[in-house]
């Protein structure tokens, strides 16, 4: 992409968060076809088209600073939102090498890495900080490795240890989830964490998903996409803030849908670390107000149909009852019931 | 599959029997990095057919700049570890796969057993340097046959002290798994590598000790055997592939030009598993993978080193 301005915006009080035309055409949308069911929707996550959300292993978008700097905010008010066990400092590392490698080398105008050795210069021009340190030595940071990166980089991250057979929420950055807790979720195993999610079990994805991620391999890293949606262009959607966001989701009316409703959509890709041979999750999320939506008809009426056709269970999962039919309603009059044809792309 | 270029830089007769070999990336970068117990598995070219055996990375994993594995000559085996020992010399070139570890050390363990035998000992050499730059707590126990068959004792010496213990079977010197693995303390985890029997023996008096199977790792990887030659049919393309007495069906597949998915090639990872929908004889399991109970049921097979005593077996690929 052309190398935006980073914007000043807000994920809180005000939420003054909007997209660009640009933004807006390379949003991830999520729907090739009418409906939708979970599956195992895991695909190689090689590099994609120029300019769309996919073209570089870590996507660094309009929205870096804004949301570098709501992470802080929340961090500030709640410092267990970063999660660090002692057995995971080789991950830690890696994570280290993961982010400063893959940035360094997609946007070269605004990062920069040199090595001698074991001696790193890191350099992060659009936040200002410029760090020298020794890899593998923590003193040389000014905070825990994994969290001095993971506070320069979009999307949450989850770090999993690999043992018996399964894998554990060992370590994590998280506060932009969709309602739930990392600090809940620790040293959980991967069925556990998914303990709340409908009907996926019974259809056995999270067994096929899990066999498929223990076998993950160094150099191939994969992803999925996965949705919901949020009232309000709000990050921090935790449990535990629930009293400061969870209101919102009677405010909806048919006169402020299309400005308060927004379409969330997570990227989500895996990458098995070189030195812990942990697994790196990262959940990428992306904002769409529905008025931005249907500035192309296209996705319009998918998103129409999608909903229409949700079943209860993930709608009531996603915590979309309050306002699902209020959208619907919205949608209706953009839907002229064309034949959309497969795919996710905007026109 | 992710696939490395690499040279060889340096070949040591180590043993007799055993020779170990220095790679280094042909276009000059560093190597990726790895974590102790991994494997890579090396493709070899041998008059036209393409074969690919696992080996154990032994380095440091902070060594970015080489990779060290060590062959054991087998000579009754198919060939792939005569051609490394014949035909694999200095700039000879070869291509590997990104490292894979299906062996990894367990990150909560309080202390650590590893137990070697032979050849047995290179995926420990890693582990070890790993262990040794945790600073956690762990014992060696390495069994060879004879003094001139104890390859790397010297480097084992310097790496770990007081912590090897060698067990030189010639002299008489054997290992008491059972008194090995009595009085250890809660949350020791023990690691074992080496002969059939040798693991099987472990692992059984583990078992019978009552400790827990979470604390149990062992890495075998098995060589294809040679067997009768039959046909497998694969229901989803519609295809007919002749088995030869000399090729597993995970090779017969890719010489047909299809790819299906491996990782150890060693009947260990079970990445390669396949769904059995007919056989008109004998399914014949060689891989550490499945368990006795879908052994027994016959409908999964691990195509990369497990074959057939039939005439046609039908596989859901
Ligand atoms: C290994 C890394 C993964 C982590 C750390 C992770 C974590 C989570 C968490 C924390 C939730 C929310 C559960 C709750 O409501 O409390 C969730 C939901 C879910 N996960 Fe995963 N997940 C991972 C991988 C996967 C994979 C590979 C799949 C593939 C099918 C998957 C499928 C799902 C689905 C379908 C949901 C429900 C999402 C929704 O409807 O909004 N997850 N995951
Ligand atoms: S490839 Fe690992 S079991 Fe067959």
């Amino acid at each position: 992409m052309n190398t935006p301005a980073f914007k000043h915006e807000t994920f809180r009080d005000d939420y003054s968060f909007s997209n660009s035309a640009e933004a807006i055409r390379r949003f991830p949308f999520p729907f090739p076809e009418d409906d939708y069911m979970y599956s195992v929707n895991i695909e190689q996550h090689e590099p994609g088209a120029p300019g769309s959300v996919l073209e570089h292993l870590i996507d660094i978008d309009e929205h870096y600073l804004a949301e570098c700097e709501d992470r802080r905010l929340t961090l500030e008010q709640d410092p267990d939102r970063c999660i660090i066990t002692p057995h995971m400092i080789d991950a830690q590392w890696d994570m280290v090498e993961l982010v400063m490698e893959s940035l360094a080398a997609d946007y070269p105008q605004w990062f920069s890495l040199s090595k001698n050795g074991d001696d790193w210069h890191w350099i992060n021009t659009p936040m200002g900080i410029d760090q020298q340190f020794r890899f593998g030595d923590a003193s040389t940071l000014p905070m825990p490795p994994f969290e001095f990166i993971t506070r320069q980089v979009q999307g949450d991250w989850i770090i999993m240890d690999q043992r018996d057979d399964d894998l554990f929420a060992d370590m994590g950055m998280v506060t932009s989830q969709a309602d739930w807790s990392i600090a809940f979720d620790a040293g959980m195993s991967f069925k556990e964490w998914h303990g709340p999610v409908p009907q996926a079990n019974e259809i056995g994805v999270f067994d096929r998903a899990l066999k498929y991620l223990l076998h993950l391999q160094y150099g191939s890293p994969v992803r999925r996409l996965n949705w919901t949606m949020t009232v309000n262009p709000r990050l921090d959607t935790s449990p535990e803030n629930y009293p400061f966001w969870g209101p919102d989701n009677v405010s909806v009316t048919p006169e402020n849908v299309g400005d308060k409703v927004y379409l969330r959509v997570e990227l989500q890709a895996l990458f098995r670390l070189p030195r812990s041979n942990a697994i790196a999750f990262s959940v990428r999320g992306y904002l769409i107000s529905l008025n931005e939506l249907v500035t192309y008809p296209r996705w319009g009426k998918r998103l129409h149909r999608i909903l229409k056709g949700l079943h209860p269970d993930l709608s009531e999962y996603k915590g979309l009852d309050h306002y699902r039919q209020t959208v619907i309603d919205w949608l209706a009059p953009m839907d002229d019931g064309a034949d959309l044809g497969l795919g996710t792309q905007p026109e | 599959m992710t696939t490395l270029n690499v040279r060889v830089a340096a070949v040591e007769q180590v043993t007799e029997l055993v020779k170990h070999f220095t790679l280094v990336q042909q276009n000059g970068q560093p190597l990726p990095r790895f974590s102790g117990g991994s494997h890579v598995v090396v493709s070899m070219n041998i008059n036209g057919r393409n074969h690919r055996n696992p080996y154990s990375l032994m380095g440091s994993p902070d060594n970015t700049e080489s990779y060290h594995i060590s062959v054991r000559r087998q000579e009754q085996s198919r060939g792939g570890s005569v051609y490394m020992h014949d035909q694999v010399t200095v700039g000879s070139e070869l291509q590997i796969t990104y490292p894979v570890n299906l062996f990894a050390i367990s990150k909560l363990a309080h202390k650590h057993i590893l137990v070697a035998g032979g050849i047995g000992i290179t995926p420990f050499m890693s582990q070890i340097a790993d262990l040794n730059r945790l600073g956690q707590h762990y014992e060696l126990h390495y069994a060879y046959r004879s003094p001139e068959h104890g390859a790397f004792v010297e480097q084992l010496r310097e790496m770990c002290g007081d912590r090897l213990h060698c067990y030189v079977e010639s002299e008489g010197q054997r290992m008491s798994f059972q008194q090995l693995l009595s009085q250890q303390p809660l949350g020791t985890h023990v690691y074992t590598c080496g002969p059939d029997a040798m693991v099987k023996t472990l692992l059984l008096t583990a078992r019978d000790m009552g400790w827990p199977e979470s604390h149990l790792h062992s890495e075998q990887f098995s060589a294809p055997p040679i067997g009768d030659a039959f046909v497998i049919s694969l229901a989803q393309s519609g295809i007919d592939l002749e088995v030869p007495g000399d090729m597993s069906m995970l090779e017969a597949m890719e010489e047909a030009g299809l790819e299906p998915p491996f990782l150890c090639r060693g009947g260990a990872c079970g990445r390669c598993e396949l769904e059995v929908l007919a056989c008109d004889g004998a399914l014949m399991h060689n891989d550490h993978y499945l368990s006795d109970a879908e052994k027994t049921a016959g409908n999964k097979i691990m195509p990369c080193v497990s074959r057939a005593s039939c005439q046609k077996l039908v596989l859901n690929i």
